[in-house]
């Protein structure tokens, strides 16, 4: 059985360099009727700063070579692709009368992006920009989380860069993310309590954009999601692209193929354009984000931006989004908090236009069981938005051919959700019944 | 003619520095906010900016922040707005100026709201989060219908950008002194008149200069080399303090007369 991602196979495929520039947006910032740049007057300088700036860095072999080196030898890169054989046809109760999987049923491979330093697939962009912040002379970091998985990443890089840091989060995401917090405090980071609209995201970003705008000369802003006014949504999908050109050359060394379908979570939308990105050029091959459900497609009960959403601008750009009649963005609700966003990264926009992606959501109480079957079943515990991927896998693996490939981007881990977990009657005692 | 046009070149005659207010309609509710507007512009204010209140004011300090929630809560939207412009237009003096964050306009539609901004006697149109680059749709759409697109100019706008917004933008050009978001200050920003100076120097259009301004020497000081300075928090502040009393508007009439002093 040959489980795991094979490191030389990977170099071999000749995937480790970057392909930078494949797809880029349009001079002002726009995939299609999507992107752009809505951003107050103060902004608009340093934003064209740091287009120009990131621009000249992916032009540069140099800064190419740090960042990869940095991937492989700091963060772990290339993450294994690893095919989970029990999660298919396999039961949540752990025992032997369990069913195993025939050698016809469809093969499920994940994408190990949780098991990066720090543990989720965030620090892939945290190094890209913190490396590009330092290039452009900036010392001060500010970053927007709400999971805190992003918050983790950049006070990691800023750690490893000698960088002030500063992370905005929502008062909502620390409580339920309690242990990121300590994470982030200990890599020495501030995180600054948002206590503003739903106390999440949003709320974070706005905060950390409220800084940036008071502190432009000095600071750069590190947006963790393929979100915001351009170029992030262009060169987070181009740091975050590493997943999809790994994925793509292992799955053809351990497979033999392409796969039929790519599944990933779609909060802002970074790990599942990350590895869309790799196959973006094989038409056969489907695309499918799954966003969160929440508790019901209903106002404030969701962040399913492609069921309950219409276009819009938030924070910089123009995409699908929550909101009301009037223009006001609706609050959301999502059991991750990653996930847990009125917007959505408006490439996913127009690639759903194009009819290239496809996009789902899975509930928080399904979520919840994709996060315990993984757990019982494979012996990994997933991130809660990694969960909602995991868990539309299992619902839509029984409706494929038999002999079907399934890549899923298991973005992170799940270490930080425990308490959450609990919190939400998760199984997490070994129930004497459940062994026999 | 423009109104905005009118009112500015009336102010150079005089050589009187003036004075432009922001207050968030909706706080607290939009009766109230008719009564505000009646007694800023009795008080001699010289345009009124009327604010949209939006649910993710990006751009704004802790007070307009509270505004906005106090507005929301009582269920203030932009059509809302434009209604109660609309029925208190023919009591006031001052030209009206919308200010407001892109969303609302769009999810409006620029076309519809330019036609209910016309309908309601709006005078000119500021955009917080719209630069040059992505207003042309809206700008054509107020154009048309004789409304002034004010452009924000900041500290870190390029010259070259000075000189784009100087042609797109009419009736005045509002300069934001400081980087940051809006509150008032004790202090005036250092460069603020070279900012001031800067605009000047490709454009004849009006310019005032808003952030941070809260008291009459401000006014004043800024009036010496601006057209007008620009009070919004600090007004807004005066509005929260004063909210349920039965006296707000007296209050609110007397802080503009003591910055006009």
């Amino acid at each position: 059985m040959k489980a795991t991602g094979s490191k030389d196979a990977v170099t071999s495929a000749g995937s480790d360099q970057p392909a930078f520039g494949r797809r880029d947006p349009d001079a002002r910032g726009y995939f299609g009727a999507y992107g752009g740049r809505f951003v107050p007057e103060t902004l608009v300088a340093p934003i064209e700063e740091l287009t120009a700036g990131y621009f000249a860095a992916r032009a540069d072999k140099a800064f190419r070579d740090e960042l990869d080196q940095m991937l492989k030898h700091y963060v772990g890169r290339p993450t294994p692709l690893y095919e989970a054989r029990n999660l298919v046809g396999g039961s949540v109760v752990a025992g032997p009368e369990r069913t195993r999987p025939t050698p016809s049923d469809v093969r499920v491979f994940l994408k190990r992006e949780d098991l990066t330093h720090t543990g989720a697939h965030k620090i892939n962009n945290a190094l890209g920009q913190a490396l590009l912040a330092k290039r452009m002379g900036k010392r001060r970091i500010v970053a927007e989380t709400g999971a805190g998985q992003h918050g983790v990443a950049t006070a990691t890089a800023c750690a490893l860069l000698g960088l002030e840091c500063r992370v905005y989060m929502g008062t909502e995401d620390m409580r339920r993310q309690a242990l990121n917090v300590v994470r982030m405090q200990l890599l020495g980071a501030t995180v600054q309590a948002v206590d503003a609209g739903s106390r999440t995201l949003k709320d974070a970003i706005n905060e950390a954009m409220r800084d940036w705008v008071a502190n432009v000369t000095d600071t750069y802003y590190l947006l963790g999601s393929a979100l915001g006014p351009h170029p992030y949504p262009l060169m987070v999908r181009e740091f975050q692209s590493v997943i999809g050109r790994e994925a793509r050359a292992q799955i053809l060394d351990q497979a033999g193929r392409l796969p039929d379908v790519v599944v990933a979570c779609v909060g802002g939308g970074s790990n599942a354009i990350g590895i869309f990105d790799g196959f973006l050029e094989d038409a056969d091959v489907r695309l499918i984000g799954v966003e969160a459900g929440g508790e019901k497609i209903a106002p404030g009960c969701h962040a399913a931006r492609f069921a309950g959403g219409s276009t819009g601008v938030l924070q910089g750009t123009r995409t699908f989004i929550l909101q009301d009649d009037a223009g006001n963005i609706e609050l959301t609700h999502s059991i991750s908090a990653g996930l847990d966003y009125a917007a959505v990264g408006p490439e996913h926009a127009w690639l759903r236009d194009l009819g290239r992606t496809e996009y789902a959501h899975i509930s928080d109480a399904e979520a919840l069981e994709g996060f315990t079957a993984l757990a019982r079943l494979e012996g990994i515990l997933p991130a809660l938005e990694s969960s909602h991927a995991i868990a539309y896998t299992m619902q839509l693996v029984p409706t494929l051919k038999p002999g079907s490939i399934v890549v899923v981007n298991l973005s992170g881990r799940g270490d930080k959700d425990v308490q959450t977990v609990i919190d939400s009657g998760g199984r997490v005692l070994s129930d004497p019944a459940d062994g026999r | 003619m423009s109104h905005l046009r009118d009112t500015f070149a009336r102010l150079r005659e005089q050589k009187t520095p003036g004075l432009v207010t922001y207050v968030t309609a909706g706080d607290p509710d939009l009766d109230r906010t008719a009564g505000v507007l009646r007694a800023i512009d009795r008080a001699g204010a010289d345009v009124l900016e009327v604010g949209v209140p939006f649910s993710d004011p990006l751009a704004d300090g802790p007070v307009i922040q509270r505004a906005t929630e106090r507005a929301l809560a009582s269920g203030t939207t932009l059509s809302g707005v434009l209604d109660l412009v609309r029925s208190i237009r023919a009591d006031i003096r001052a030209p009206i100026v919308i200010f407001s964050y892109a969303n609302p306009i769009l999810r409006l539609g620029a076309e519809r709201f330019a036609d209910r901004a016309r309908e309601a006697g709006i005078d000119g149109v500021l955009i917080l989060d719209l630069p040059i680059e992505e207003a042309a749709d809206v700008r054509d759409m107020l154009v048309a219908r004789g409304i002034d697109t004010i452009l924000l100019l900041s500290p870190t706008t390029t010259d070259d950008r000075l000189r784009r917004a100087a042609a797109l933008g009419s009736g005045f050009l509002y300069a934001i002194s400081r980087l940051g978001v809006t509150g008032a200050r004790e202090v005036l920003a250092d460069g603020a008149k070279e900012m001031v100076q800067r605009i000047r120097r490709v454009s004849d259009l009006p310019v005032a200069l808003g952030f941070g301004i809260s008291k009459p020497e401000h006014v004043r000081e800024v009036g010496q080399w601006a057209d007008a300075a620009v009070v919004g928090s600090a007004l807004v502040d005066v509005i929260a303090r004063g909210g349920a009393s039965h006296d707000l508007h007296t209050r609110v009439e007397e802080y503009v007369r003591w910055l006009k002093s």
